[in-house]
């Protein structure tokens, strides 16, 4: 008992005790709510810098799709880019964004683990809402995937993308806005799904599809009509499409290969703005956390 | 004795009585079903455990004490009835009934990747304990069972036994006034569990809590101010273990003989005592064994070469009152079991 000083009391009633350490616990409220976000929020750090492995893995994938796809495939596509533009260029926005997918996807079947290892409960006894729990989820994801966003970002140089401090941090801003999203679609799924093999099956199958419709390795613009129709659904391109955008305003180049190669994105011959484009997914991830909240409010 | 409800047992009188004179107590069931489908998990039981009591469930797998303790932890919905927890409705005040209440589960729900510290520090903030509490009380629970010297390891380096103390230590971190034990020993070694054991009874001197377990370890029910013996979803005893023992009335006498299955017949032709071969000796029951012996060797034509006579167990006891012993009753309850696990998950889908 040697760190135990002036909070030894005995409780009332329970004077016969040894050394009892009063510890009331609060009523609730925002402080303890945020408390509550705030370790869950932690955990998810700490988790993720003791696997070093994981951080690895996660960059293989979008390393792979940038260097090795984007330079064989360059070669065909090496005409209809203006010169000094590579096709590495051309994809790193896509790549970026697949590369905050994976992890992000992936913090949020650590739900499903933890309910095959028995921590989610130990979580769901607690006094505290549903709702810290799972915005402090969502957030730590967030931050992980962004972080692993922000690693593939220092590679910028090597595909031709230039190190403007302006387009880094509105760069690490959509990222974080995508994590956010991924994250709080993963932690979704994962209230409803409680095998671990079947959220990874599931959630594989959607992801490569939304990642190709994104248009992140191709532009949307002349796509045949069933393509751009299927485009136009796929979440991802509305996050895409401003990455873009971000990253070829800062290249130089002739304005009619700007627009051939990123493209506004149109509704029926419509513009859809960037704000208009950012807003839509950010409502996605907050209506995503919302149902997420409510699964979890669910009691058997 | 095979009513619902017990008043004030002898061995929670003294605590509660010292605390506050006719104190509430600190758990009410009444009327409480559970059902999963077509299975009926819970089938309306009734008790009422006291302040400062250690209150024991007995029963084989899958007789309903798991699904009773998560309608107490307020982890799943009662069908039917009500139950409340330090004054609280499980149902309505959840969040109440949580802060008040620590629960050490039969599965671990340790974060094995975390070290010891980090896995109570979680659970610290979760629960919003003060600041400044939260190290000495860390120190001071982790002594109890101790672990202070082990709390920077990772959690995955523990084991077995050392993972359930530190479970213990978490579920008493916020000083809750119940603490729920599923099954606190299963899967130990008999070393383990009864280290666990000391543990669990020093609790009583050091903390003002009511404990609540389940088991369906005869022995470890020994340990318990009161039982409730639970089977198929519905108590069929709840006493002390001491008064449930003599409630049987019967001692049970053993005897090697020359020849077993004459001495079984003799057995029942000239007493009408039912007797059959357990631990390889003829075993039976009757009233005040002491009194029985010397009759048995004026009356009896079987020689007889060894007899003990010993008082009723707690697996007397649940023989006497399911017409089976808890291991029978364990190998045929694992299907039904299995079949309500299926249910269960198919209708959470």
């Amino acid at each position: 008992m040697a760190t135990s000083t002036t909070e030894v009391t005995a409780a009332p009633g329970a004077e016969h005790l040894v050394g009892q350490i009063r510890v009331a616990v609060p009523e609730g409220g925002l402080r303890h709510d945020l408390r509550a976000a705030g370790i869950v929020w932690r955990r998810e750090l700490i988790r993720f810098r003791t696997d070093r492995l994981r951080a690895v893995t996660a960059l293989i994938q979008p390393v792979l799709f940038l260097f090795v796809l984007g330079t064989g495939l360059g070669a065909l596509a090496g005409g209809s880019l203006p010169a000094g533009i590579s096709f590495k260029t051309f994809i790193y926005p896509g790549v970026l964004a697949m590369s905050v997918l994976f992890t992000a996807i992936f913090s949020a079947a650590s739900i499903v683990w933890d309910r095959e290892f028995g921590f989610l409960r130990e979580i769901l006894v607690a006094p505290v809402s549903r709702a810290s729990i799972v915005i402090g989820k969502c957030l730590g994801g967030a931050t992980i995937a962004t972080f692993q966003g922000i690693v593939f970002l220092v590679l910028a140089g090597f595909a031709g993308v230039p190190y403007n401090p302006v387009l880094i941090i509105t760069l690490i801003g959509e990222l974080l806005l995508l994590s956010f999203t991924l994250t709080a679609f993963g932690v979704m799924m994962a209230a409803r799904i409680k095998q671990f093999q079947a959220f990874m099956a599931l959630t594989q199958m959607l992801v490569m599809p939304l990642f190709f419709l994104s248009g992140a390795l191709y532009p949307l613009s002349g796509l045949p009509a069933w393509l751009a129709v299927l485009t136009r659904i796929d979440p991802l391109t509305y996050i895409v499409g401003p990455m873009r955008h971000a990253v070829f305003s800062h290249l130089a180049m002739p304005a009619v290969f700007e627009q051939r190669l990123s493209p506004t994105i149109t509704w029926d011959g419509w513009g859809v703005p960037l704000g208009l484009s950012l807003g839509m997914v950010a409502v996605m991830g907050l209506g995503m956390t919302a149902i997420a909240i409510a699964e979890f409010r669910k009691t058997e | 004795m095979v009513a619902n409800t017990s008043t004030n047992p002898e061995g929670a009188a003294a605590t509660s009585a010292a605390a506050a004179p006719a104190s509430e107590p600190v758990i009410t069931v009444s009327s409480l079903t559970k059902s999963y489908g077509e299975v009926q998990a819970v089938r309306g039981i009734d008790f009422e455990v006291a302040r400062g009591e250690t209150f024991g469930f007995l029963g084989p797998n899958g007789a309903g004490k798991t699904t009773t303790i998560k309608i107490l932890c307020t982890l799943a919905n009662a069908t039917s009835g009500s139950a409340k927890v330090a004054g609280h409705d499980t149902r309505t005040e959840r969040d109440s009934v949580r802060r008040n209440i620590g629960l050490v589960f039969q599965d671990t729900t340790l974060d094995t990747y975390l070290t010891a510290e980090q896995n109570l520090r979680f659970h610290a903030e979760l629960y919003g304990v003060p600041k400044v509490a939260v190290m000495p009380r860390m120190h001071q629970v982790m002594d109890m069972v101790g672990l202070w010297d082990r709390k920077d390891s990772l959690v995955s380096t523990y084991s077995g036994g050392m993972q359930r103390r530190l479970e213990i230590a978490r579920g008493l971190l916020h000083a809750p006034h119940v603490l729920f034990l599923d099954e606190p020993t299963v899967g130990l070694d008999p070393q383990t569990r009864s280290s666990i054991w000391t543990y669990i009874n020093d609790l009583k001197r050091r903390e003002d809590i009511t404990i609540f377990l389940t088991t369906h370890y005869m022995d470890e029910a020994e340990h318990c101010d009161r039982i409730a013996i639970i089977d198929h979803g519905k108590i069929v005893a709840i006493d002390t273990p001491e008064a449930l023992k003599a409630s049987i009335g019967k001692d049970r006498v053993q005897i090697h003989t020359a020849d077993d299955d004459a001495a079984i017949k003799e057995l029942k032709d000239t007493f009408g005592l039912e007797a059959a071969v357990r631990e390889g000796a003829v075993t039976f029951s009757v009233a005040a064994g002491e009194q029985f012996v010397p009759r048995l060797f004026t009356e009896f034509s079987v020689p007889i070469r060894q007899v003990s006579v010993s008082r009723p167990s707690l697996d007397d006891v649940f023989m006497s009152y399911t017409g089976t012993t808890i291991r029978d009753a364990e190998a045929s309850g694992t299907d039904a079991m299995r079949a309500m696990a299926q249910r269960f998950r198919a209708g959470r889908r």
